[in-house]
């Protein structure tokens, strides 16, 4: 069914098709309409599952971890500081790999506070253990985050998908709504490998040594490492299972393609846009204007974050010679994460040695015109252009 | 309900040769309270001196299902427990949350009353080592004043601790009491009667720590007692709002005398640089304060 409604809603809907069981979240804007949406949904009876209002952030991740050791198919939102005070919950649900979705509208973070739209907040998490995906358009908002669920439990790593706050999370776009019924054959209730049960006690995460230690029968368990080194092998593991995944859902839902990465007009493209979110639309514009001027450019947006799809992106980005990283966040004191991700695929996989230019902007909601946005590709276009590999920073006023 | 040692399950739920330190009363605590909750109980645990008494992977000293948490989550996992336990169609099982005092009283205090507040139905039990233990004794907000630890190391602590059962019994609940791992028996009726209840439950345990405050391991029981029996620490419930004292300390409104607080102080070497003038103030204190208790007890007594 196809309605006009806001990224948030998508999300909600997206999170009521899949039939999440336990929802616990705690309100931040602008995540806070999704989670509006969700206790409508709940209190009103059109959806069964619990919803638990909490006190925290640290709290709403803590009910969703306890109640997916249990065995219930859980889901949280937050945005900014919200998913900062989860830090610690945040890396417990993936060393402890439980199959948790979360959305997070994506917003600055303090200080100062800034209540718009920037990338620091999730790409903040990006080491965590969490699978990362970044939705351009509400159908990617909903249609990701019912896909999230049957990655996270084939792979029982957590899924975190990012719209940006305001840009997706607020405005209305026109979108298909999944029927219910092709979702619950999609994506079967969820059935935990191991739960918390009277039946058959266990005890989770208990303290682990460096090195492995006999049990009562004297086999040897794995130590601290291994199970990290399991983190890191079903991490990996999670791109082929992606592709698995968007291929079953494709088939079933008509719609969908490369989970990884969407290219726009990169085929024999000479420079290449990267970025991340709704940005990526409207670098399409740039670049169809830069192909009027005679420039091959084109524009690559990466949807997979982690685990990093290194080989594919430097698959997506080979042949041409220059790359262009358009970024809405920066580890402080060196250059925008993407472009050193990208970098280091490059390196890794790449034939020839593309320059790479890195551009920060949209900080806290500075707006990000398309004239701007021209004038930093068109610069990058032609290296003699000014731009060099510097990171930049496009629409500072005052320095 | 008064139960006697004959009346205890014999099923032991929680395994000997445990990593508790020698004398630790914790043990005590936890192995009479896992009896009262029974084998169809989901445990969670922050980290705390249970954390490594419960054993290192892979083996483990609970033979109940048990969830290791973040410090500052308990309370909202056992939420997230019950939660799970709802959707999934699950009934007539316990959860129970055991934290230690800084796990209660400090980091774990803001999750712990929003699910108060909320109404979720669980136990949660804090036992009281009235410091962080595990880490090597440092102090928390429920380490009495005077006491030497490892961050008030020469002086010890200036502040009164907090009144964590005043606080929890501020929320409302239907159901607050203050045991003693000293008094096995009396902790047994309390985690029972606690589980008639609906909300959230709250135990808090006495839980003498022989390496924490400082008395030889054989002592953990007579240093409980004393606390008790010098009216330094009561036993009491607080049902529907209404505090009555209980076991021990209810004996001491018959018996009208207590132990001086010395008794108690002397034992242990944390109150090594109290004065004896420090304590005498102690002493006025709780001597104050159970002559209003033996007033309104006789008071009740003599309506009867």
């Amino acid at each position: 069914m196809q309605i006009i409604e806001t990224g948030n809603t998508a999300a909600a809907l997206g999170v009521k098709l899949a039939r999440a069981q336990v929802i616990a979240a705690y309100p931040i804007t602008p995540q806070t309409p999704l989670t509006e949406k969700l206790s409508e949904f709940i209190e009103s009876g059109e959806m069964q599952a619990e919803y638990i209002p909490v006190e925290s952030e640290h709290s709403a991740l803590a009910i969703c971890i306890a109640a997916t050791s249990a065995g219930a198919r859980s889901f949280t939102a937050t945005s900014s500081n919200g998913l900062l005070y989860m830090h610690e919950q945040i890396q417990w649900a993936a060393g402890a790999r439980l199959p948790l979705v979360m959305c997070v509208a994506n917003r600055g973070v303090g200080a100062p506070w800034t209540i718009w739209n920037d990338h620091q907040d999730s790409i903040s998490q990006r080491d965590t253990g969490w699978i990362q995906i970044y939705a351009n358009d509400h159908q990617q908002i909903i249609d990701s985050v019912i896909k999230a669920f049957c990655l996270a439990e084939e792979v029982m790593v957590p899924v975190m998908i990012c719209y940006d706050g305001y840009i997706l999370s607020h405005t209305h776009m026109p979108f298909d709504v999944p029927d219910s019924e092709k979702v619950d054959a999609f994506l079967p209730p969820y059935r935990p490998p191991y739960a918390l049960d009277p039946a058959d006690p266990s005890n989770l995460n208990t303290v682990t040594m460096p090195d492995g230690r006999a049990d009562v029968r004297g086999d040897i368990s794995l130590g601290y490492m291994e199970i990290r080194h399991l983190l890191q092998r079903d991490m990996i593991e999670a791109v082929p299972a992606l592709e698995r995944v968007e291929e079953r859902f494709q088939s079933v839902f008509g719609r969908g393609g490369n989970p990884y990465v969407e290219p726009y007009r990169c085929d024999d493209a000479d420079y290449i846009a990267v970025s991340l979110g709704s940005l990526s639309y409207q670098l399409h514009d740039v670049v169809d204007t830069l192909r009027d001027e005679g420039v091959r450019a084109g524009v690559l947006s990466v949807h997979l974050y982690r685990p990093f799809p290194d080989r594919i992106i430097a698959e997506a980005l080979n042949g041409c010679s220059g790359v262009v990283v358009f970024e809405k966040a920066l580890s402080y004191g060196y250059q925008g994460p993407l472009c050193s991700d990208i970098k280091s695929a490059l390196y890794r996989h790449a034939e020839g040695r593309p320059f790479v230019t890195n551009y920060i902007l949209g900080l806290g909601g500075r707006e990000i015109t398309t004239q701007d946005l021209y004038e930093a590709l068109k610069a990058s276009c032609f290296p003699d252009g000014g731009a060099g590999e510097e990171t930049r920073w496009i629409g500072l006023r005052f320095l | 309900m008064k139960t006697t040692i004959l009346d205890l399950p014999e099923e032991e739920l929680l395994n000997p040769g445990n990593r508790a330190c020698a004398g630790c009363a914790l043990g005590i605590a936890y192995r009479v309270g896992l009896k009262a909750l029974g084998r169809d109980t989901l445990l969670v645990v922050p980290p705390s001196c249970l954390t490594v008494l419960q054993g290192l992977f892979p083996i483990a000293a609970t033979k109940l299902p048990s969830l290791n948490v973040t410090f500052a989550s308990t309370a909202s996992a056992a939420t997230g427990l019950l939660a799970a336990l709802k959707v999934t169609g699950r009934t007539g099982v316990n959860v129970a949350a055991w934290a230690g005092d800084g796990g209660t009283s400090d980091i774990g205090l803001q999750a712990l009353s929003a699910a108060c507040e909320r109404g979720d139905n669980f136990l949660f039990v804090c036992y009281d080592n009235e410091g962080y233990m595990n880490t090597g004794v440092q102090r928390s907000g429920t380490t009495p004043q005077w006491a030497i630890t490892a961050n008030t190391p020469f002086k010890g602590k200036m502040q009164p601790n907090k009144d964590v059962p005043a606080i929890m019994a501020a929320h409302g609940i239907d159901y607050v009491a203050a045991t003693s791992a000293a008094y096995p028996l009396d902790l047994y009726d309390k985690v029972k009667k606690a589980l008639s209840y609906g909300g959230v439950k709250y135990i808090h345990i006495h839980t003498p720590c022989p390496p924490g405050w400082g008395f030889e391991p054989r002592y953990a029981v007579k240093v409980g007692k004393l606390a008790v029996e010098t009216g330094l620490y009561e036993l009491y419930e607080i049902e529907k709002s209404q505090l009555r004292h209980t076991g021990a300390s209810l004996k001491l409104m018959e018996k009208r005398r207590l132990l001086p607080v010395k008794d108690y102080l002397r034992a242990q070497s944390r109150f090594r640089t109290m004065s004896d003038a420090e304590m005498e103030k102690i002493q006025d204190l709780v001597t104050r304060k159970w002559e209003g208790y033996f007033e309104s007890f006789d008071e009740i007594e003599g309506g009867e």
